[in-house]
């Protein structure tokens, strides 16, 4: 208590904040003290080291949101479309007539390769199983649910078709998640770590990338301004490190981390759509963001395959932007804006995780 | 006379963490540094992270009292840049002679000592304030980086007042104090 008395004193001493009689006293209690003295140097140099530190972490904050801002501006750009443009006019100006050539042979060899593969291709699903939460749930009625949860926001004698995970991309209460997650369900409530319930509707489905969008239609949820992780829409870089949270415990509200690393660029069977990640994914995980280390999105965690151990693969986040331009095609009114500010660049992995775990939230889907 | 004036207002509003005049350098500057890098053997986030960089070693010069920066800021980013990206194409050992050099340079390695000390020195803090764990890490980034004030904290973690955060403060503060100073007297 007493080192706390006198370090109160020492930072009052710092900032000036004494009266000229007190002030005098305490300088002479320096002088004659060398402990108090040196506590007055160290302490002087500590604060000036969190002070330089604070304003070096605020710096990076602002450059990576001004970063982020003027990428989604194209003022800059990370290699998307743009930028490469003139090259690819210049090539094709070169080789015009090979390319038209090479398009006709292409095309009678493409007709016949599928019709082939058509023919004698087994069926992915076999080996494919889907990552959502097929839950024995399907049967029972939601009054056993009821008692575990005394205040869920389910409505009585529905029964909960699936589930999964999912996670906002827009702070006003639009979430991501995958299409097999919410089946033919047209209702979910969802819920976070903290136990706390939203009711929602699916406000869209794109089955062919196995994406659907939800939307929170709840007068407890407060939109939030900033959302802490930004969407990569450029190739993924093979090797990267990546992590996931989602609820592999489907139906227990727990969410859980889990790692793994960028194993291929493409999904199973050259799925020019996903991407595979090497990682122990479980039942409940469907849904889940997948991350990188500097807290960009890169994809939605869907499937896994059968017969191998730890083989998961994601549905890469720009799939998630062209459904979103999807839904707007269909409905002008609908704004949704996909988040692109990130703060979590620079910050370690648990305090990463601390900051994105509010935003995932646990899906059951049902249907009136 | 007028580009000297402007460049005066874009290095104060640097200095400041002024997000509006940031933007103005990071557009006026971003491109070419990208570009150079790229043609470099560097990816997309290497220009990014490096250009960062050089954003903060003109922000820590920017700061110093004695501060005069005897070239154009692009010059002087453009610079910082190719320093950094020689260092790191050394570290990985993918070193060659051949690094494009289009424009001018002037010689930073004074400045970058000092961004690799304050670097250094605030590695040590990261790993201080990591260590220190829960309240503590967040009841002290709260206040010193959030720079949220004691009633505010003490309602977000929910203390009965603020003197009472105030003392939890002081002593995690202390706690951080000690974690630093072991490390950082290492490092000397």
């Amino acid at each position: 208590m007493d080192d706390i008395l006198l370090l109160q004193t020492i930072e009052r001493y710092i900032h000036n904040k004494m009266d000229a009689e007190e002030r005098a006293f305490f300088e002479q209690h320096r002088k004659n003290v060398p402990e108090v003295d040196q506590l007055v140097v160290e302490h002087t140099m500590f604060l000036n080291q969190i002070e330089d530190f604070s304003a070096n972490k605020n710096l990076k904050r602002t450059l990576n949101e001004v970063h982020s801002k003027l990428l989604s501006e194209s003022v800059i750009n990370e290699g998307v479309v743009s930028s490469s443009n003139a090259k690819v006019i210049f090539f094709w100006n070169k080789y015009k007539k090979v390319t038209a050539i090479a398009a006709v042979v292409g095309g009678a060899i493409a007709f016949m390769i599928s019709g082939l593969v058509a023919y004698f291709a087994p069926q992915n699903q076999q080996y494919l199983s889907q990552l959502g939460a097929k839950v024995e749930l399907q049967e029972r009625k939601i009054t056993a649910l009821n008692n575990e949860i005394k205040t869920s926001k389910i409505p009585e004698n529905v029964v909960i078709k699936s589930g999964g995970s999912a996670f906002l991309i827009d702070g006003n209460g639009y979430l991501v998640t995958n299409a097999h997650v919410v089946e033919d369900a047209t209702f979910a409530v969802i819920s976070n770590n903290d136990g706390k319930e939203f009711k929602a509707k699916v406000a869209f489905k794109d089955i062919n990338r196995d994406l659907a969008i939800l939307k929170i239609e709840d007068e407890d949820y407060s939109p939030i301004k900033n959302l802490p992780y930004s969407f990569r829409k450029n190739n993924l870089d093979l090797g990267e490190e990546v992590y996931t949270l989602g609820y592999p415990n489907f139906p227990r509200n727990e969410v859980v981390y889990n790692i793994g690393y960028l194993s291929g660029e493409t999904g199973y069977n050259g799925d020019s759509l996903s991407c595979q990640i090497q990682m122990n994914a479980n039942h409940g995980n469907s849904g889940g963001p997948v991350l990188n280390k500097n807290g960009e999105v890169i994809g939605v965690l869907s499937t896994k395959q059968l017969k191998a151990d730890g083989v998961t693969f994601a549905i890469k986040s720009k799939n998630i932007y062209k459904v979103v331009d999807e839904i707007k095609k269909k409905d002008q009114d609908v704004r949704i804006k996909i988040n692109n500010t990130n703060s979590l660049k620079g910050d370690n992995r648990v305090h990463q995780i601390k900051n994105v775990k509010d935003y995932v939230y646990m899906v059951k889907a049902y249907t009136k | 006379m007028k580009a000297e004036l402007s460049e005066q207002i874009l290095l104060k509003g640097l200095a400041e963490n002024d997000s509006k005049i940031i933007e103005i350098i990071y557009k006026n500057n971003f491109a070419s540094i990208q570009s150079f890098i790229l043609n470099n053997n560097g990816s997309y986030d290497d220009a990014r992270d490096i250009f960062q960089e050089s954003m903060i070693a003109l922000y820590e010069k920017a700061q110093t009292d004695s501060f005069v920066l005897t070239c154009k800021i692009n010059t002087y980013i453009y610079s910082i840049c190719r320093r950094l990206w020689l260092k790191r194409l050394q570290q990985i050992g993918k070193y060659s002679n051949q690094l494009d050099n289009l424009e001018e340079t002037i010689s930073v390695e004074d400045d970058l000592d000092i961004h690799y000390k304050r670097d250094a020195d605030f590695k040590i803090m990261e790993h201080a304030l990591s260590s220190l764990g829960e309240p503590c890490r967040s009841l002290l980034e709260g206040f010193y980086i959030k720079k949220m004030d004691m009633q505010q904290l003490s309602e977000l973690f929910g203390y009965t007042n603020s003197d009472n955060a105030k003392t939890q403060k002081y002593k995690c503060l202390m706690r951080l104090k000690k974690l630093f100073f072991a490390q950082y007297n290492i490092g000397e």
